[in-house]
Formats: C-alpha cells, structure tokens, sequence
C-alpha cells in the first residue's frame, strides 16, 4: 500500500528567521532541508544525526524516515518547498538511487532543489553521481558542521547566516 | 595501618603532591556510557563483594567468570567471518576460501531484498542486489550457496530476521539435499525482530505477528533442529546505532525478556527452550568497560532467568554470545589504523569471554572488504589466540578491581533501565513508544557532539589527520550481478508449476490465518519452488505491513 507522503519528524524547532536570497524583499524564510533514506537500507544513526546538527543550526529540518522510494522523496520534497534533499545510504546503492532523486526532481519541475549524498561512498563513485547532478558527497567521518556550513554557502546566505 | 587509613595517607601525600606538580588531563574521566572512571581502584570498592554469589566459578551460575569451566584451554572460540556479496557462486567461493584458511564457523549475510522478503526482480530490489549480502530468492540460490559445503560439520549463523522461517526452511531443505540430518545441524538464525524496529530496519510485519513467527520457529526448532539456536538476541545493531554500552546491555536483555515472555505465552517451557537463547553482541573501544560489560550481561541475564522465569537448568540461564568488533569505529581516514582497532577490540570480546567473534576489515568504512583485508581480521583472531596467550586462563580480569567495579556499576544501570522499560510495559511497548529508537539517537547525537568539540578524539579524523592518497583496491559489485541474478530467478520461475505453488502458498496463508506454526508450511513451500518474494507476500497479506512512526 503506498502513502500520500512520507512520515514528517514531529519535533521541529521554532522557525528562525533568516534574510531570503532576494536581499531586498522582506520576505524572510528558513532553509528547507529534506534528509532522505532512500532505498531499503535501515542505517539511520547518520541521517539522524545530520537532521538533527541542521535543526540546531537554525535550518528547517524534514526527516523521512527509513525504507523510502526514489518517487516517495522526490514528491516529499516538492509538497514541503524545500531547498534541499540530503541523501543517506549505506548499502551500496546510492549509484542508482540518488541519480533517480534527481531525474523524479526535474520531472518534477523541481530541479533547482539542490541535492547532495553520503554514507558509505568510495571516493571513485563521487565523479559520476557529481555528473547525475548530486552537488556534494560527504564522505565518512564528515562533521555536521561542514554540512551545515556547505549548506549555508549554497543557500546563498553566507556562512553566517 | 588498614586499608582505608592507608589511602588517606597516599591521598595526602603521594598523590596531592603530584596532583600539585602535574593536574590531571581532565576534570573527570569516563566510559561511553557516563560511568565515572576513578584514579585508582583499590579492594576498598569490591569490598560488599560476596565471591561466590556475584562471580562463583565458570560454568555455574551466575557465570560472570565464563559459560564453561575451561573455557579457551579447552577449544578456542569460533572464529566466524560475516561474509556475503553478490550472487550465491560468488559467495560460496569466499566461504570455500575462508574455510580454506582456517575458519571455523560460517556466517551469512544476506542483501536487503532477501532481508526484506523482496525476490531480486522485484522493484524496490533496484541497485540493492547482491550489495550488501548474498542474494538469495529461491531454494537454488541457497542450493548454490552451500554446495560442497559440509553442513554436518560447519556451524552455520545466518543473519535474517523478518525472513527467518524462509531461509531456514532452505537451509533444512539443502541440508536434507546433501543427506544430512536436520537433528545434527548446528548454528543459529538470528531471528531477532524487536532490535530492527529499535535500529536496525528490515522489519516486515507489525510488532505483534512477528513475534508469534519468531515462537513458531523456537518450537520448529526445538522439533527439528535441536541443536540449532533459533535466535540471536542483538545488542549489537542496537549499539551500532548510537547506544551506549549501558544501553546496549539493557535494551537487549529487555528484548530477552520479551522472547522469553512470549514463547511461555506461546505454551513452551522455560527450561524446554532457554537454553537455546544466544546473544550477539558488539565490542567497542573502551576496552575496559567492554570487557566489564560482557561479564555484566551474563551475570545480570542468569538473575533475570532464576529469579523472574524461575529457570531450573543452568543451561537456561547461560548467556552464550557472539561478538563483532564495532562497525562504527572504523574510519575512512586512514584505513590502516582500523586493523589496530580492531586488534584490541577483538581482544576485549576474547577477555569477555565470547563463544564466537568476527573481526571486521580495515576497509568496511568504504565498501565490503576484499580477500586480503578480510584475511588480516581473521589472522588477528588467531595471533589473539596462539600468541597472546590471552585464553590460557579463565576470565583473565576477573578480580581487577576496576574491572570488577565496572561490571557492578554497568549490571546496576542496566537494571535501572530494564525496570523503567518493564514500567512501560515492556519491550514491544517500549519500542511501539518509540521509546528506545530516542534513547539510542540521544546517545548518537551527543556522541558526533563530542567528537566535533574533540573532548572524544578519533586519531586520523579529528586529531593527528594526515594527507592521503586514495584507498587501494575496494571490493566493487557490478552491475551485472543483478541482472544475472534476475536471469537466474527468471529461469527458475519458468520450471515450476503455477498449480503446486498456488497450493503451498494458501498452505502458508492458511496457517499464518490460525494458530498452526507457519514454519512447517513455509519449509512445503520452499520445497515445491515457491520463492522468497512470493513466501513473503503470502504472510504480507495475513499479517499486513508494519509502517516506522
């Protein structure tokens, strides 16, 4: 049986304001970040952990949940507006699974989400998921700082922000 | 001069003027699990001890000291290599190889479809075939998987859990194939459901109906396969996941109590099946509070059989384990220093008193290992056995009086945790609460909190990095493996009659419906072709599909 959309994380921390990337309109918004699992991989301690590092640096933080779809992320990803999809595996089948994120995004019209990986990914694997359209992968024994900060960088709200 | 008047004085002299001439690194020194590590440990500790009640001898209750009198003077324990990849041949030739260099015991591991209970043609199977186990989807797969593999005489340990029935059904079934006696087979299925909802993720079907698979494979077992162990309560993803070592020791035992509770539920007798419960679980790095934790869990599991199960037979309070060095300390930075983490944390399991050990590879921080690396961890068993002269005597720290002191204080948390989560109403409800998954992510995310700030250093990652060149060889599954893999089950589908298998799979139904044990319809079905995927479905219609919250 398939659901509407994934399961959200309940707790979420009171919205943080910051400077949107139209400088002058006073719109201000949080970054978006959807952390996914895809595929049938159940190593979550990682994408918890990143989830959690990316609500405590002030961004909105969407967790999936283990066991998802490629289809099941992308559109989660489109209903709640993100900015961001990070993509979690462990079992060696990111190759074909984070590729297809991308190509259920641009089907999607999503494309301008920007997406980027880790967990167990030898570095040779990195160049042909940079060409699928993956901007980052984040090797083991990445702290949650740099992720938090690439993230800023990319948001175009500047390492402070 | 008496003991404690003898340290007064050591503290006011000895001690205060080093103290004064060179403080100590840290204000306050601990395990992973918060336990306060103090300067010196002295008899002063050990002190309420009561020698025969707390760690008696070997081979008697509670066992602190180690299950059998001997222990290591009379056999090592089984060196047993987890290993499986790619396609059932592939995986038959690592075994033959493993063997080949002095193994002692196999170990399976599956890919997640057939974790899953998904056939390798199925859709959710994509990119996951043969990745992170051996692929296996019908009765050939695991006919190819064993060939010329001496069942009557390997221990064989298969890590399924969702999917058990399924894969000892084909066990059984090769097994009979080779003509050997299901009675003699040994080894164990780990058939441990509650950890994959609280960390490790191949559940299938909701909470309730699992358990009751898992008691009709204790009893299928006790019937068949006596000499088989029909579970391997883990603490070891549960660990792997962020817990501590506390949490480990008590979310495990509490999953054992609910096993015990609902096979006596199920009619069983508790001396009937409780001496076939073995456990499974991790070594870290703080060697001393692992090797501490290890004669805790033993000691508080034996209280837990007598005193709340009324057990009769020592075998039933005996908690016998397997052990693998911790996943999660290996590090992609510097791969080489993994074999040295490894080394002591394999030695802290032998030190531990474990029945069986796997040794992980210097490079599972980036890919499954390859043949040359997966021959290192298997030669540190050995140099741990035949040189270290570690397993010349029985529980070699027993008496330390730190480790000793770290046993008692991990048994009493432990305990603590086992009486909240009975106050909850126990281990399923626990974990229906979610109550165990938070814990465990706590511990995680305070964990990465510590090595970001460097109180907790990890050599090559966060202090004493170094410019590297990339790995060597890593072990790479192509992409050709799930097609073959597909054509494979392909062909076996065309062979079969749709009739005999439509009948063997409302059998399945008809039993996972009532009260009958599904196993012994699942072993028909096996049998007569029917594969995973479709055994699966089966029960997925029954049982329905269990949704994380």
């Amino acid at each position: 049986m398939k659901r509407k959309r994934p399961p959200l994380m309940k707790r979420r921390l009171p919205p943080r304001l910051l400077p949107s990337p139209r400088g002058r309109e006073v719109t201000w918004r949080q970054v978006r970040v959807l952390i996914a699992k895809p595929g049938l991989d159940g190593h979550d301690r990682g994408a918890k952990v990143v989830a959690r590092a990316l609500r405590d640096a002030g961004m909105e933080v969407i967790y999936t949940g283990i066991r998802q779809t490629a289809d099941a992320i992308a559109s989660a990803a489109v209903q709640e507006g993100v900015d961001f999809v990070g993509l979690s595996c462990l079992s060696g089948a990111h190759a074909h699974l984070f590729p297809e994120v991308v190509r259920l995004l641009k089907a999607r019209g999503a494309g301008s989400v920007k997406v980027f990986g880790g967990g167990i990914i030898p570095a040779s694997d990195v160049p042909a998921l940079r060409k699928a359209g993956i901007l980052k992968v984040f090797p083991p024994g990445s702290s949650t700082q740099d992720i938090a900060d690439w993230v800023r960088k990319e948001s175009g709200r500047g390492k402070k922000a | 001069m008496d003991l404690e008047a003898g340290l007064q004085r050591w503290e006011a002299g000895p001690l205060k003027a080093s103290l004064e001439r060179l403080p100590e690194r840290k204000a306050r020194f601990e395990t992973s699990s918060g336990i306060e590590v103090r300067r010196l440990y002295t008899p002063l500790e050990a002190a309420s001890a009561d020698y025969l009640d707390e760690l008696g001898f070997p081979g008697e209750p509670p066992f602190t000291r180690g299950v059998q009198p001997t222990m290591y003077r009379g056999r090592y324990w089984t060196m047993r290599q987890y290993a499986g990849f790619a396609t059932a041949e592939e995986t038959n030739r690592r075994y033959r190889y493993l063997l080949q260099h002095g193994q002692t015991g196999l170990s399976v591991a599956f890919d997640l479809p057939t974790q899953i209970g998904y056939d390798s043609d199925h859709p959710l199977a994509r990119g996951e075939v043969g990745k992170v186990g051996v692929a296996v989807s019908s009765l050939r797969d695991a006919e190819t998987l064993f060939d010329g593999i001496p069942l009557g005489e390997v221990s064989t340990s298969m890590t399924i859990n969702s999917t058990a029935a399924i894969l000892l059904a084909m066990y059984a079934a090769v097994a009979e194939g080779h003509g050997v006696k299901t009675e003699s087979l040994q080894g164990t299925i780990q058939n441990d459901i509650l950890k994959e909802y609280a960390a490790r993720g191949t559940y299938i079907f909701p909470p309730r109906p699992s358990m009751r698979v898992v008691t009709d494979l204790f009893a299928f077992c006790r019937e068949r396969m006596p000499r088989f162990n029909p579970i391997s309560i883990s603490g070891y993803h549960i660990r792997e996941a962020g817990a501590t070592a506390v949490q480990e020791v008590a979310f495990t035992l509490a999953n054992g109590i609910a096993y015990v509770e609902a096979a006596l539920a199920a009619g069983l007798d508790v001396d009937g099946f409780a001496g076939r419960l073995s456990f499974f679980f991790n070594s870290h790095s703080n060697f001393l509070e692992e090797v501490a934790k290890f004669r805790a869990c033993r000691r508080l599991w034996a209280q837990i059989m007598i005193e709340r199960f009324q057990a009769k037979r020592p075998e039933s309070c005996m908690l016998r384990f397997h052990t693998q060095t911790a996943g999660c300390t290996l590090t992609a930075a510097q791969p080489d220093n993994n074999v040295v983490r490894v080394a002591f944390q394999a030695l802290a399991a032998v030190l531990g008193g474990t029945q069986s050990l796997h040794t992980n590879s210097r490079d599972e921080a980036l890919a499954l290992p390859t043949e040359e690396s997966v021959r290192i961890a298997l030669r540190t068993q050995q140099i741990i056995a035949h040189e270290s002269g570690a397993a010349d005597t029985v529980d070699p720290l027993g008496g330390s009086y730190c480790v000793e002191s770290l046993t008692d204080e991990i048994e009493a948390r432990a305990r603590e945790y086992i009486d909240k989560i009975d106050g909850m109403g126990g281990a399923v409800a626990a974990i229906e609460a979610g109550y165990m998954q938070s814990e465990i992510a706590e511990s995680a995310y305070r964990h990465q909190r510590e090595v970001e700030s460097r109180d907790r250093v990890v050599v090559g990652v966060n202090q004493f990095q170094a410019a590297e060149k990339p790995p060597r060889r890593l072990l790479r599954i192509r992409p050709e493996v799930e097609r073959r893999q597909r054509g494979r089950l392909a062909s076996h589908r065309r062979r079969r009659s749709g009739d005999a298998i439509a009948s063997v799979l409302s059998g399945v139904k008809k039993a996972a419906a009532g009260t009958d044990n599904v196993v012994f319809p699942i072993m028909e079905a096996v049998k007569a072709g029917a594969t995973l995927g479709e055994i699966s479905d089966a029960l997925r219609e029954v049982f329905g599909e269990y949704k994380e919250r």
